[in-house]
């Protein structure tokens, strides 16, 4: 792995590799001190097109916990804003020494030209472009879903994969980069994946995925699911005419407390809720939703940082082909 | 007067026997075997095809207003380099081509280069806007002579606005060129819906926004009993439609562009905005409907689209880039890739729908002729043995935006005669043509 720039062309192999990196990496977060050597001396930039506080903060400490330089690179009150293009953009960032650009872009595919192109040498890594991929979200997520889906089954979770589980992801599926990195990760992993949106928010061509696709949340949690992902859904959609109204869209395919509660009528005690966050309570999911202790927002993020840690990890330190080596043992050189 | 004779040895006539032609003065003079011509320039063309010069209806000549993308000087000698004797340029140019002064401008340009003919096309509405009909009569008077009337780039949208256009130019037998592309469906389109956009996650442009359009347009056509020209058709559905529509004897006109006939939308899975193009790369099954739909004549035309842009409009993001691909020195290559080799048309089909058709469209007097006696000598001779490796930068148009690059094509412009005088010699530009001095006008 040179870039990390989506998750359709991950190996089984490597999305293993990163999830079981990512375990380890856990297990320094959990410490009083939180900080390995392993990017001593690395430079990572966070090249942000777009606003995202939360994915920047997640790399940021990701990094710092590395013990990497970074850079925060924003794109409004930089002279982006005044014009420059990515080309220039990047050329400068090379001529400062990045060793990892982590950029996110408004454009669907910026993070592949920055990889395809001369214009800087330095490992990329997609933060969420435009409506394309999310590569580090379908990851975390990945991992949250591993070690509940491994807890469950009774097993370690690391070099385990997400064979037989059933995952529903309702909501934006036209506009989310989440959804698109998810589906082909999650095929990879062995999941069931079922898309549960409004006919006019799914991608013509969605028929092409490996995955179901519903138009009907009720007869989806019927059938059974281990964990159901709710998009974010812009209020502003409507004004496109995507759906009538925003309680309308809550009442069929929002997660509310009336389907919260079939979770239990039927019997799924062991179904997660997720949500990649930020959450648009009582429109996608309810409070109640949530909230409850089936939610696993708060994991998500906290993993978020182990899922980043990994990746920064494997892109930037040496031979990728190996495994990572014994961080417990290189903790304790910074202790 | 032996320096404007010129001694064509033993060319296959638009593929067929090998023969010679004597050129003499702008005119075929002589066509047979063996002939002789003292003082003539003898050119050796054992193993080429001699044909008609290309006369694209669809070129982006983009002076005056931007002049770093081309001008008429680079873009015609482009034209020459890849078999054109007369190119159509769009009106998108600023200020638009929508008054007799602009198209005159570029008309005159177009003779002081010297290459081929420029043929401005005239813009339907004021600014391209939609909304006002342009002073399409006085295009027409103008010295331009303008036929050929379009928005291309822009859709004319509304229906009356394109009705009125139809019945207007009636008057001085001209043609409304549509680019077909219903704008509410395609707001922010950046590539072909389907498939691929879906993985991509780039704002589709689907079929049925063109689609749409031309079946509009071919019934309102037939309705006031007019002349339509559809550009750049890329869909299967749309060969589907013309092909109805000449069936009930509506007197519409196509154009395919060489890219569409090669290129797929897969290619867009690099992101890179070389691909990016206005119609988009479609399927292929699109590109085999448009090949067979030229092949049978219901696409009557290749046009090139020749767009040239500065780098710096495709060296970013997919979205920012502009659209347009060049298409001047790679379209008999690629014609000849994807119908000849593949044996759906032959080099007289070849000069059907790269000279002869596209002239009538444009009502452009002097091209597109048979090659025989009397006729004038807009020819070219093609080595369809060559090959060669597409580098954007060894060409003469400004735009290095060939989406071609670095793809081995056949076929290749040995010599261009424009007007009897030669502007291509041995595949390299040589000089051109002079027009006599006018003492009024």
């Amino acid at each position: 792995m040179k870039h990390l720039l989506s998750t359709e062309n991950l190996s089984l192999f490597d999305a293993i590799r990163v999830l079981d990196t990512a375990e380890e990496m856990s297990a320094v977060g959990e410490r009083e001190v939180k900080k390995l050597p392993a990017l001593r001396g690395r430079t990572v930039v966070n090249l942000f097109f777009e606003d995202s506080t939360r994915t920047r903060i997640s790399f940021e400490a990701a990094a710092k916990r590395l013990s990497a330089d970074v850079i925060n690179f924003a794109a409004k009150g930089s002279s982006v804003s005044k014009g420059e293009s990515l080309k220039d953009t990047a050329q400068t960032l090379a001529a400062m020494g990045a060793d990892a650009v982590v950029i996110r872009h408004w454009a669907s595919g910026a993070p592949h030209r920055l990889a395809a192109t001369d214009w800087i040498d330095a490992a990329v890594i997609n933060a969420g472009d435009g409506t394309h991929e999310h590569p580090t979200q379908a990851l975390l997520d990945a991992f949250t879903m591993r070690r509940h889906w491994s807890q469950v089954n009774g097993i370690e979770s690391t070099g385990a994969d997400l064979k037989g589980m059933r995952v529903a992801i309702a909501g934006d599926v036209l506009h989310s980069r989440v959804a698109r990195s998810n589906v082909w990760l999650l095929k990879t992993l062995g999941a069931e994946v079922t898309l549960v949106a409004p006919p006019t928010l799914l991608p013509i061509g969605v028929e092409h995925w490996p995955c179901k696709v519903s138009y009907n949340l009720d007869e989806t949690l019927e059938a059974g699911i281990d964990a159901m992902m709710m998009l974010r859904v812009q209020g502003e959609r409507m004004n496109a005419s995507f759906f009538p109204s925003t309680r309308e869209y809550s009442r069929r395919w929002g997660f509310d407390d009336a389907r919260l509660r079939a979770l239990d009528d039927l019997g799924m005690k062991d179904t997660i809720i997720m949500h990649p966050g930020p959450m648009n309570r009582g429109l996608e999911i309810s409070s109640a939703a949530a909230d409850s202790p089936r939610s696993t927002v708060l994991a998500q993020v906290r993993n978020g940082v182990s899922v980043r840690m990994a990746a920064l990890y494997l892109l930037l330190s040496g031979d990728s082909r190996e495994a990572a080596p014994n961080l417990s043992q290189s903790s304790k050189e910074t202790n | 007067m032996a320096e404007n004779t010129y001694l064509i040895r033993g060319a296959a006539i638009l593929g067929g026997e090998a023969e010679d032609l004597l050129i003499c003065d702008g005119v075929i003079e002589a066509r047979g075997k063996d002939l002789s011509a003292e003082d003539a320039t003898v050119i050796d063309a054992q193993g080429l095809v001699a044909l008609p010069g290309m006369v694209d209806v669809h070129t982006h000549l983009r002076e005056p207003g931007r002049e770093d993308a081309e001008t008429v000087e680079t873009g015609t000698r482009a034209a020459a380099l890849g078999g054109f004797t007369a190119v159509h340029a769009m009106a998108n140019s600023n200020p638009v081509a929508d008054t007799a002064g602009v198209v005159e401008q570029v008309h005159s340009l177009g003779r002081a280069s010297g290459w081929v003919d420029v043929r401005p096309v005239g813009a339907v509405t004021v600014g391209l806007a939609g909304d006002q009909l342009a002073e399409l009569g006085a295009m027409a008077d103008s010295r331009a002579q303008v036929r050929m009337f379009s928005d291309d780039g822009i859709c004319v949208h509304d229906p009356v606005i394109m009705r009125r256009a139809l019945e207007y130019v009636k008057a001085f037998d001209g043609v409304v060129a549509q680019h077909a592309q219903e704008p509410r469906l395609t707001a922010g389109a950046q590539m072909n819906e389907g498939a691929v956009s879906a993985v991509l996650g780039l704002t589709g442009w689907p079929a049925v926004a063109e689609e749409s359009i031309i079946a509009r347009d071919v019934l309102l056509a037939q309705h006031v009993g007019s002349r339509l020209h559809v550009c750049h058709v890329s869909t299967a559905g749309s060969v589907e439609i013309v092909r109805w529509a000449k069936a009930r004897g509506i007197n519409v006109t196509a154009e395919v562009t060489p890219h569409h006939l090669l290129l797929t939308d897969e290619l867009v899975r690099s992101y890179d905005p070389v691909y990016k193009v206005n119609p988009p790369l479609r399927t292929d099954s699109d590109v085999q409907a448009l090949r067979e739909g030229l092949a049978d004549g219901t696409i009557d035309v290749v046009g090139t689209d020749h767009a040239p842009h500065p780098s710096e409009h495709k060296e970013c993001e997919w979205a920012q880039a502009a659209m347009g691909m060049t298409g001047l020195e790679t379209a008999l290559s690629v014609v000849q890739e994807t119908m000849i080799e593949t044996g759906l048309m032959t080099w007289a089909d070849f000069a059907r729908v790269t000279s002869f058709t596209p002239a009538v469209i444009g009502r452009v007097a002097d091209q597109g002729r048979p090659l025989e006696v009397g006729e004038p000598a807009n020819v070219i001779l093609v080595d369809p043995a060559a090959r060669w490796t597409v580098d954007p930068h060894k060409m003469a148009t400004m735009g290095r935006n060939s989406p071609f690059k670095g793809k081995e094509l056949p076929g290749s412009v040995v010599a261009t005669f424009f007007k009897g005088h030669p502007t291509v010699l041995n595949g390299q530009l040589n000089t051109p043509y002079r027009y006599p001095a006018v003492s009024s006008n």
